[in-house]
């Protein structure tokens, strides 16, 4: 196992956003997360890398336990993120943003006063060939605000490539996308997980059922059901609180 | 970096007097320490008098009371200011936006009332006097303080000496982990910086900076005033950074050159000075947000594209 929870609970005030999430993650495999808007999704990956703190229960992460951590730990660690709202460097441009991302996961480079940028030319190596992965390099000396929306999609998983984690969580990277850039996307996402753990929210059920070797159900903040997308599609339970209103959901 | 340098190597030629053209890069430095938190880190204090003043009354108190050289007087206002940072910025820096900038207001407001009540050390609101320095002498070399130019240009080789190292800083990962966390914080740590430990390395950076230009305008006055440490002093720099274009390199020194002028011209003809200044700094911020150098750098960068 990768990773593993361990009754995780997040509380705000009085409302509880995660309760009691008990699971394991098989290094390797590619889990997809599902459920309805407001069900914990988000809130799950923000205690998973590291960004909110848990109100109780434990996270381990290759055998060790990282509950309470700084985030900057769990990024050195070998967790990246991407985030559902695009959240990058608006005024950098598209290698200025991945670039900064391996910095900050190379000892040498991020605390240097002294050198010039250019003399860790390693990290600007490494960015490019990110942004190659993603198809931005290109793209590469372009300001973020002025990419097209799919492009700033793009490189949200470029920036969590950067340090090579050995786990990947990907919040939604499909969001406000086009049918044609949501194929592009999720044949990105399946390169991806031949070589790492990918952990995958997503709301567009379909998508996930032919690419996700396991899946997690989340409603209000339970988990509902897991299992192989088969034993999905067969729950009745999920059946009831998620396929039956997920056609409605938003696009 | 090199037309800092030029500028600042000319300045005495074409300043209207020397008083002014010594204003102008001490307080330039000063903002210059400022624009490090405010410009590149996205910090805006509002107390930065503390440690313009911890440089001039360390160096002055060292200079007064203890008889020490001025050069040893010069590192030892730094270092006051360094330390005085490094207390100020672990607190400060827990919290954000506007209770920052709070916070450090009210420690430095603090630090004023203690300077004012230790009239034995800093003469209270008499200004702390009797440090006047007429001779640099270090090994072979003695130079006469009283000159003028010569005066203007010793202060120039700190000032050069301070700027140079930190455009290493700027231009090292350093400076692009400072513009991280300036752009984005919550990216910045989910990237895996260690946003607290940054910001408060470059707080006290900018402190140390600040005591240079503290301890080196307590060296040209021979004499530290209370004002020194007053929370007004904290908005010059605000001012003279935001006047000329924060997180720019020059911008600091023009906003000083630009403000201390204004002051100049404008004081031989009313004590009302400031509400000029108010209003150029109203009309400045309104419709050049970039400050001056900001926006003529955003110009010539726009036509080259
Ligand atoms: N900082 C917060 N303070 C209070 N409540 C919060 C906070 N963050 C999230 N919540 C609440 O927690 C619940 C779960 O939110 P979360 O963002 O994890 O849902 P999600 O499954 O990602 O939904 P979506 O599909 O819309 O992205 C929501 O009801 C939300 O309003
Ligand atoms: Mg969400």
């Amino acid at each position: 196992m990768i990773l593993s929870v361990d009754c995780l609970v997040k509380e705000y005030g009085g409302f509880v956003a995660l309760a009691d999430v008990t699971a394991e993650f098989p290094r390797g495999q590619m889990t997809a997360i599902i459920g309805p808007n407001g069900a914990g999704k988000s809130t799950f990956f923000s205690l998973l890398s590291g960004a909110i703190a848990p109100s109780a229960g434990r996270i381990i992460f290759e055998g060790a336990n990282i509950t309470g951590l700084p985030q900057f730990r769990f990024a050195r660690q070998g967790i990246a993120r991407s985030y559902q709202i695009t959240n990058l460097f608006p005024r950098l441009t598209a290698h200025e943003n991945v670039r900064l991302a391996c910095q900050a996961l190379s000892a040498s480079a991020r605390g240097d006063l002294w050198h010039d940028r250019s003399y860790h030319y390693g990290l600007a190596e490494t960015a490019d060939a990110c942004l190659e992965q993603v198809g931005l390099l290109p793209r590469r000396l372009i300001e973020v605000s002025r990419l097209a929306h799919g492009e700033q999609r793009a490189l949200e998983i470029a920036v969590a490539l950067a340090g090579s984690p050995r786990l990947l969580l990907l919040d939604e990277p499909t969001a406000g996308m086009s049918p044609e850039e949501t194929k592009q996307m999720m044949d990105l996402i399946a390169r991806l997980a031949t070589e790492r753990t990918v952990l995958l929210v997503e709301h567009k059920m379909k998508l996930v059922m032919g690419l996700a070797d396991r899946i997690l159900v989340l409603h209000h903040g339970r988990l509902l059901a897991s299992g192989t997308p088969d034993e999905i599609r067969a729950d009745t339970q999920v059946r009831r609180v998620y396929l039956g209103e997920g056609r409605s959901g938003r696009g | 970096m090199p037309i800092v340098a030029a500028v600042l190597a000319l300045l005495p030629w074409v300043a209207p007097s020397q008083a002014l053209s010594v204003n102008i890069l001490l307080y330039g430095l000063f903002a210059t320490g400022f624009n490090l938190l405010f410009g590149y880190t996205g910090l805006l204090s509002f107390g930065h008098a503390a440690f313009f003043g911890a440089g001039a009354y360390g160096a002055g108190i060292a200079l007064a009371h203890y008889g020490v050289g001025w050069f040893g007087a010069i590192f030892i206002g730094v270092g006051v200011a360094g330390m005085l940072a490094l207390l100020i910025g672990a607190v400060s820096i827990r919290s954000r936006g506007i209770y920052f900038s709070m916070v450090t207001l009210a420690l430095a407001q603090l630090v004023y009332y203690a300077a004012f009540q230790a009239t034995d050390w800093t003469g209270g609101e008499n200004g702390l006097r009797g440090l006047t320095v007429s001779v640099l002498s270090l090994g072979p070399i003695s130079l006469n303080f009283l000159d003028p130019t010569t005066k203007y240009y010793v202060l120039f080789a700190f000032v050069m000496f301070a700027l140079w190292l930190l455009s290493r800083m700027l231009n090292a990962p350093f400076g692009a982990a400072m513009e991280a966390v300036r752009e984005n914080e919550s990216r910045a740590r989910a990237c895996g910086f260690d946003v607290r430990l940054i910001k408060l390395i470059a707080f006290v950076v900018s402190g140390l900076v600040c005591g240079l230009a503290g301890s080196l305008n307590a060296l040209h006055l021979s004499i530290v005033p209370i004002d020194t440490l007053y929370y007004q002093t904290s908005g010059l720099a605000v001012m003279m950074a935001l006047l000329g274009g924060a997180g720019t390199f020059l911008g600091p020194f023009i906003g000083a050159a630009i403000f201390l002028l204004i002051e100049d011209i404008f004081s031989l003809w009313t004590p009302h000075w400031q509400l000029f200044v108010g209003i150029i700094f109203m009309l400045a911020v309104l419709f050049m947000p970039r400050g001056v150098w900001g926006t003529l750098a955003g110009w010539y960068r726009e036509r080259r594209a």
